[in-house]
């Protein structure tokens, strides 16, 4: 099959469309076992994807599975499947296309299972339960082919992986199945095609035409940003006239509360009443839908979104994207302003408000990078452990296995292709026995090997539980919020637990744009009614918190190294003056280090601009040597750029503290103690198999709620140092949430060079951070003085006396 | 640092590790230790947890005895996950309950996960009276004065940091849990608020004691 039949021709001319020449491209390359296009939105990449399918099909029609097209999406399979029916009905072609997802009923499931369609859409997690099955083999069977969809996003995560694990095993079921990954503009488009193909094979990659340049700009606005904060709320005039001004615009935001908070203010601001819809992950599915369609039917003209509208087909036709607040890494800005694509071959318009005057810096580095096309992003790492575990579970489900069989489907798969015996069988043995140094389950374990060497469940009813723990998304603590009252109705969303815990009946905060009073907890649901007196507090949600770059970081460092800037508007460039002037400019070959007083506690901010989560890393590190030197500190808040430290006592001289030898050192002996590993350790035991989800969650009316995996991990490290779980968190944590490597790359940009600046005030620099959500409180003396004196203070109110 | 306080005409030491001791009888309690959880876990429900929880309880429970120079021990109910739990302990865990056990009074109370006799060297009881005092695992009612009781585990939070605790009023007390695979109930949960009169105070298990008193019984409609 390697040109378009005249059926087709006539379609897309009936059409009035003209084939692209990637799409062509597929068509003709289709026989290869692995191809990856690298297509922008709106330039038909799905299309492309499925041509090859139904040009073989129509030629030689054959029950059973043809093609499994898998994307991160729920809506996203939904959608395809509208969108493929219009050239299967047109053109007359008896080809069956089905979707299976979470939100599929269990008939339809077992239905599919028994008679499966030809092309049959879904997404990692339901694919990977389809593999728990006994008749997975008769259903992949014969599959010719695997679509998997926006590529570049899966392959950032763990979904990613255990979905490649799981094409790995039905490539055995089928070994000529051909791969094919439909991905949006990258930096490195090699290293997704290695993550794709089965190893070692090569994989060719299809360029498209990426279309004109953008053209994208910074909002100018008559109001000024604001010192700190984010939000952009100042930007909203301006943003209400552009939305005026342009048929549909998508409103994009880094965070959840942000959206929320963004959206009530516009609403606020709204004379005309322009319909505005908001759209993100914490929001019920139904409410969700309603947004998605009504722009899909173009009722809206405006869209306040978060990451969950970064993928998914083009929902109504997006003139404008406006990014609201500072874009953190390049390569997610490009794919979003491709999102503005209502017409390919013109260019994609967008604009970029920052959301403060230090935001205004980083805006226009990352539009000077746009601009060179200087795309970021960090290499995957190797194919992680714990869903390497979940999968053998997976494996174990389905029926007994050979050890040496299962290794040698798994090491086809690229990010495990140099994955060893030894960790292989260290991994088994986890998912076997626990893999304690002391054996105390012999009676209970997992799998258990027979005689005639093939592993297998201990208890086949096992099966079930297994597949209730499948996946590698991580559950945030979460709670559904309804309205009070007749039934209760249907969920408004979902707020953090530990957000959820700091609520008084009275309490109001924003959820889907409204503003709500919090009633009381019922069921584990939070009662809410519309009666809204005080000021909204603020919803937290997890949401996922990007580093900026180290691309746009280094770029950011550049600009404070100029004389002047006459790039930026002149706010910006007075106030970098200013700071300049009362303190220094950070640079990248030293450590700035500020302290002031303020609000009667001492304060200290050191500039490292390593990102996010390693300024965490830092935050966490200088306290516990603060702790340990005496200085008592009670918190701090890390940024991208900078952490800022709290206590009862000044620091003295910080040269020693970021001493490099001993800043490792301490690395090493904190680390295993720290909240971040304690977060790590039950993700990925979760994901491992070792924890069942929602581990800490039965509580019911008068009941402990079980104890915390945090005890659980200072156990292992006391009693058993050693084991993989711990191992595997370790790794994880590494690369994730403490992102050591890049304190490391500061230690060395900067070789000991540290200027410590000591003010009366807090720094222009600095004040933003005093807004920063995210305080980390520091449990040590400092705190446990306070809690006596709480304690104290609220017995003598009490007027009890000891 | 422990706290002494004065309890229905005695004085008692509240330790930070959450056990209780009674330096008059040379008594030291420990409420819901669950010995034999993971395995419980494990048999129940087939996740293999860190099976150390034991060695670790088993661990803390000597310190206590070493500290106090207890000439009795008393364990107020739960202190095995389940009847089966028991058979399951190993050899090292025998021995040192042996070596805890040997030269001291030893009593098991009855709790709702080990009722009835354990099979294990001690006394045997439903309930436990002493003076003015009363042991038994789950608070009666109504009140009796001067019950000492677990069950359960009661937890309390203040600025946000949640701590086991002892809650203690005029005539009734309840123990956190001991045991290391424990999780808590909160201090306001009505269950538990409402076996307290308005004057209770909770003491907050630690680096030491900590007394707060415990918010009074909501009055939401």
């Amino acid at each position: 099959m390697n040109e378009l039949s005249d059926v087709f021709h006539d379609w897309f001319s009936t059409r009035g469309w003209t084939v692209h020449p990637h799409q062509l491209d597929m068509v003709a390359r289709s026989t290869t076992p692995s191809l990856l296009l690298i297509a922008p939105t709106g330039g038909g990449k799905t299309l492309a994807g499925f041509l090859p399918t139904l040009a073989e099909l129509s030629e030689h029609p054959r029950p059973g599975l043809h093609t499994l097209y898998v994307s991160p999406l729920k809506a996203l399979a939904a959608d395809i499947k509208r969108n493929l029916g219009a050239p299967i009905d047109e053109m007359g072609l008896a080809i069956r296309v089905e979707d299976r997802t979470g939100d599929t009923s269990s008939t339809k499931k077992r239905r599919q299972r028994a008679d499966p369609p030809h092309i049959l859409l879904t997404t990692p997690e339901s694919l990977a339960l389809l593999l728990t099955y006994e008749d997975a083999p008769r259903i992949f069977d014969g599959v010719s082919r695997v679509i998997v969809d926006e590529i570049h996003a899966l392959s950032e995560s763990k979904r990613g992986d255990q979905l490649m694990l799981c094409l790995a095993e039905i490539q055995a079921m089928s070994p000529e199945m051909r791969r094919v990954g439909l991905s949006a503009t990258v930096e490195d488009p090699a290293a997704i095609a290695r993550f794709l193909a089965k190893h070692p094979i090569p994989c060719p990659i299809i360029y498209a035409d990426p279309g004109p340049a953008p053209d994208i700009e910074m909002l100018e606005t008559e109001e000024l940003p604001p010192w700190s904060g984010g939000g952009g709320k100042y930007a909203i005039p301006r943003v209400l006239e552009e939305v005026a001004k342009h048929k549909t615009t998508l409103i994009f935001h880094n965070t959840r509360a942000q959206a929320e908070i963004f959206f009530h203010e516009l609403w606020l601001a709204n004379a005309e009443s322009l319909p505005i819809g908001i759209h993100h992950g914490s929001l019920s599915r139904e409410q969700r839908e309603r947004v998605e369609s009504a722009m899909v039917r173009g009722e809206l003209r405006a869209i306040v979104a978060t990451g969950s509208l970064d993928l998914g087909i083009d929902w109504g036709d997006v003139d404008l994207v406006i990014q609201i607040g500072a874009p953190k890494n390049v390569k997610r800005l490009v794919q979003r302003i491709g999102r503005a694509n209502h017409t390919y071959n013109a260019p994609s318009k967008a604009l970029v408000v920052p959301a403060n005057r230090f935001e205004v810096v980083e805006c226009m580095a990352a539009l000077d990078a746009v601009r060179s096309a200087d795309l970021d992003g960090e290499p995957r790492g190797r194919g992680p452990k714990d869903v390497l575990c979940q999968h053998i579970l997976i494996r174990a489900c389905r029926g007994a296995f050979h050890a040496d069989e299962l290794f040698g489907t798994l090491t086809s798969t690229g990010s495990y292709s140099d994955l060893t015996w030894d960790e292989f069988s260290r991994c088994l043995d986890m998912v076997a026995t626990g893999g304690y140094a002391l054996r105390a389950y012999d009676r209970w374990q997992r799998l258990m090997q027979r005689q005639d060497g093939l592993w297998q469940l201990r208890d086949p009813r096992a099966a079930q539980q297994i597949r209730m723990n499948l996946g590698t998304i991580q559950d945030t603590d979460t709670l559904k919020v309804r309205l009070k009252g007749r039934g209760g109705g249907r969920p408004l969303g979902e707020i953090e637990e530990g957000f959820a815990a700091t609520l008084t009946p009275g309490d109001t905060f924003l959820i889907g744009g409204r503003v709500v009073r919090y009633e009381g907890l019922r069921e584990l649901t939070v009662e809410v009614t519309r009666r809204a007196g005080r000021p909204p507090k603020i919803a937290t949600f997890m949401g996922t918190k990007f580093a900026t770059s180290t691309q746009l970081s280094e770029r950011i460092l550049e600009t404070f190294r100029k004389d002047d800037w006459p790039g930026l508007p002149k706010h910006t460039a007075d106030w970098l003056d200013l700071q300049r002037t009362v303190s220094k400019l950070p640079s990248a070959d030293r450590i700035l280090v500020e302290s002031f007083p303020h609000d009667g506690r001492h304060h200290t901010c050191i500039y490292g601009f390593a990102g996010r989560n390693a300024m965490q890393t830092l935050g966490l590190l200088i306290t516990d040597r603060m702790e340990r030197a005496g200085l008592d500190p009670l918190g701090f808040v890390a940024t991208d750029y900078a952490v800022l430290v709290w206590g009862l006592n000044q620091i003295p001289d910080p040269a020693p503290l970021f001493d490099g030898d001993n800043l490792r050192e301490a690395f090493e002996t904190w680390l295993s103690g720290n909240a971040v590993m304690k977060r790590t350790f039950r993700a990925s035991a979760t994901i491992a198999g070792l924890l069942e989800r929602n581990w800490g969650h039965q509580r019911r009316s008068g009941r402990q709620a079980s104890f915390s995996s945090d005890i659980l991990y200072e156990t292992l490290v006391k009693y058993d140092p050693g084991h993989l779980m711990l191992d595997i968190t370790r790794g994880e944590a590494m690369k994730g949430l403490v992102d050591f490597g890049r304190i490391e790359n500061m230690l060395e940009r900067t070789k000991g060079r540290i200027d410590h600046v000591i003010l009366d005030r807090v720094t222009p620099l600095a004040a933003p951070l005093f807004l920063e959500q995210g305080l980390v409180p520091i449990f040590g003396e400092g705190r446990e003085r306070l809690l006596e004196k709480e304690a104290a203070r609220l017995m003598s109110a009490a007027g009890l006396k000891r | 640092m422990n706290e002494n306080i004065d309890f229905c005409g005695t004085r008692v030491s509240l330790m930070p590790s959450g056990a209780f001791f009674w330096p008059s009888a040379k008594l030291l309690v420990v409420s819901d230790l669950h010995l034999g959880k993971s395995e419980r876990i494990a048999r129940r429900s087939g996740q293999l947890l860190p099976p150390y929880e034991t060695s670790e309880t088993l661990l803390r429970l000597a310190r206590e005895i070493d500290m106090t120079n207890a000439q009795s021990v008393l364990c107020l109910g739960d202190s095995f996950d389940d009847q089966d739990a028991v058979k399951s302990l190993d050899e090292t865990h025998i021995a040192t309950l042996q070596r805890l056990q040997s030269g001291r009074q030893w009593i098991w109370i009855e709790g709702n996960h080990d009722p009835g006799p354990l099979g294990l060297a001690g006394t045997h009881l439903a309930e436990y009276r002493i003076g003015p005092i009363v042991f038994r695992h789950i608070a009666a009612q109504p009140c009796e004065r001067g019950e000492i009781s677990g069950h359960f585990h009661p937890k309390a939070r203040v600025q946000n940091v949640p701590r086991p605790c002892f809650i203690v009023d005029e005539n009734r007390m309840i123990l956190p849990a001991f045991g290391v695979y424990t999780g808590g109930l909160s201090w306001t949960t009505p269950e538990l608020r409402n076996l307290f009169s308005n004057q209770a105070i909770a003491y907050l298990t630690g680096r030491k004691i900590l007394a707060v008193p415990v918010p009074p019984i909501s009055t939401r409609p």
